[in-house]
């Protein structure tokens, strides 16, 4: 067995790890792992990653949990192009600096806006209190406006001139409220800059395969109760 | 080619503009009419866990650093002045000439690279730096989370703020650092002698300030949990006891905060609050 990645393309981290993956033909195996079913929580995948998330990855008998992780993983064993992972000093620090930010920031408030706006009623059938979603919705401006003021600022890309491992994390979390119908980039005409330069420099194509899933999510069949119940627990996790 | 470049001059001058001064003394650093050239300077309150990993690795690896505090039950990380070291308003932050930056973990790989210190810090084996790198992604949502829970919910609020905290709300925090603890020990100790293999890394210190936090509160961490004090007791003799300790100090003293004032409290609240989602 060569590399082998878990992933699910609803997931944003998963998502940003496939791009990067194909932007730079590192070859791998591509094993699906169906959240909305639930195969995360099998004893099966328990053996790839015991913390039960995806992304996860597997090369030969390691295996290696965490985006961020598996993100620099790649960017070391393939020897990628300098930019995504940049030897500079302080080009580096302003990628880790946005990878470690984003943990609590953006990814938190991007996957309760697209859950709350849509998955909820979508397919879990259930109405989020409107205080609830609107305090939601409250906390992804101010993550974009930090995202604009403190990271992107007047560069073209969150690291400096070139893009990075630091654009692909960012851009993947924000189409999660873009597929829930949120208008992340209506009124912020220097992320929709920023956002076209990530999808030239990514492509166009790479970037619409990899987003065709989460960009379909509000079209999908209401789930069961079975699954339902076994997503409960997330379920509470996102309205806290 | 690099992609971000130098931000800063090459070099500082001895005589600064009188304009410049007002920040630096504004947090109470002594400076006269001339500053002279500033070398690294750490932003750090020793009450917060990651501020604890920074000051450890940095003293034990003997970087040459100026401690600038940042009292963060005065609400001085939320001055004027120190967001133009970090525009997020939080601690650890670092500055280094022009350069600042914010996030413990930027900031701990940062000194690794620039002072080069031991391996052992940051493996160069590409499975063993993944496996730091797994850690100190995975603690951002989880240890950190718990141990900052447990120590507000347990003593902050009621001691220092003078709220009050539901014993259902305290229990699930509690349990919750359980959950936690447990997968500490069973997907990353494991039987190791430290977080990723035979040596401390920058893992150990990131989770053991964190576990700090909780054993500020008086949760017996521990108890209950060989596996994890027989490592926290190796981390302690890989750091030097008296270095742990100093870092400990101020956590250690956290249950004999006097409470807030009224105008101090209703400043923090809304960033607590925010910090402890």
């Amino acid at each position: 067995m060569g590399l082998e990645l878990y992933l699910d393309l609803l997931s944003q981290p998963c998502r940003a790890i496939y791009i990067f993956a194909k932007k730079n033909r590192i070859p791998f195996e591509m094993r699906t792992v169906e959240l909305l079913k639930g195969q995360h929580l099998s004893d099966a995948f328990a053996q790839v990653n015991p913390l039960k998330k995806v992304p996860a990855l597997k090369d030969g008998d390691f295996t290696l949990a965490e985006s961020v992780a598996i993100l620099l993983y790649l960017c070391r064993k393939y020897e990628v192009p300098d930019h995504w992972y940049p030897q500079d000093l302080q080009a580096r620090a302003r990628v880790d600096e946005y990878l470690a930010w984003q943990h609590t920031a953006l990814r938190n408030s991007c996957t309760r806006a697209m859950w709350q706006k849509m998955m909820f009623p979508v397919f879990l059938g259930e109405q989020v209190p409107p205080e609830t979603l609107a305090s939601t919705l409250a906390e992804l401006e101010r993550c974009l406006q930090l995202l604009e003021d403190k990271f992107l600022k007047d560069q073209d890309f969150l690291a400096g001139p070139h893009i990075s491992v630091a654009d692909l994390v960012a851009i993947t979390e924000l189409m999660h409220p873009v597929s829930a119908g949120c208008q992340v980039f209506k009124s912020r005409p220097k992320l929709a800059a920023w956002r076209q330069r990530v999808e030239a420099a990514v492509g166009k194509d790479l970037f619409q395969e990899a987003h065709a899933v989460v960009m379909k999510a509000k079209d999908l069949p209401p789930a069961d109760s079975a699954i339902k119940e076994k997503l409960k627990p997330l379920v509470q996790v996102l309205l806290q | 080619m690099g992609s971000g470049g130098r931000w800063g001059v090459a070099a500082r001058t001895v005589c600064e503009f009188p304009g410049s001064l007002g920040f630096a003394e504004s947090l109470g650093s002594r400076v006269g009419s001339f500053r002279p050239a500033m070398g690294l300077e750490l932003y750090l309150d020793l009450l917060s866990q990651p501020c604890r990993a920074i000051y450890i690795f940095a003293k034990k690896n003997r970087i040459p650093f100026e401690m600038r505090t940042v009292e963060l039950l005065k609400g001085q990380h939320l001055s004027d002045a120190f967001a133009q070291v970090n525009p997020l308003k939080k601690v650890p932050a670092l500055k280094d000439g022009d350069f600042t930056l914010a996030e413990s973990v930027a900031i701990l790989l940062y000194l690794t690279r620039k002072y080069k210190v031991a391996d052992h810090w940051y493996p160069q084996d590409l499975q063993a730096c993944a496996r730091v790198d797994e850690y100190l992604a995975w603690q951002h949502t989880t240890l950190r989370r718990s141990c900052l829970r447990a120590l507000w919910h347990k003593v902050m609020f009621p001691v220092f703020l003078g709220e009050p905290v539901s014993p259902e709300m305290l229990a699930t925090t509690l349990a919750e650092l359980d959950v936690t603890l447990q997968l500490l020990e069973d997907k990353f100790l494991q039987n190791k002698a430290f977080l990723i293999g035979p040596h401390v890394s920058l893992a150990d210190l990131v989770a053991i300030t964190e576990l700090m936090h909780p054993v500020g509160a008086g949760c017996q961490v521990f108890e209950g949990r060989p596996k994890l004090a027989a490592w926290c007791r190796r981390v302690k003799a890989a750091v030097g006891e008296d270095l742990f300790r100093e870092a400990h100090e101020v956590i250690l003293k956290a249950k004999d905060s006097p409470p807030a004032d009224p105008t101090i409290k209703q400043k923090l609240m809304p960033a607590v609050l925010a910090m402890i989602q």
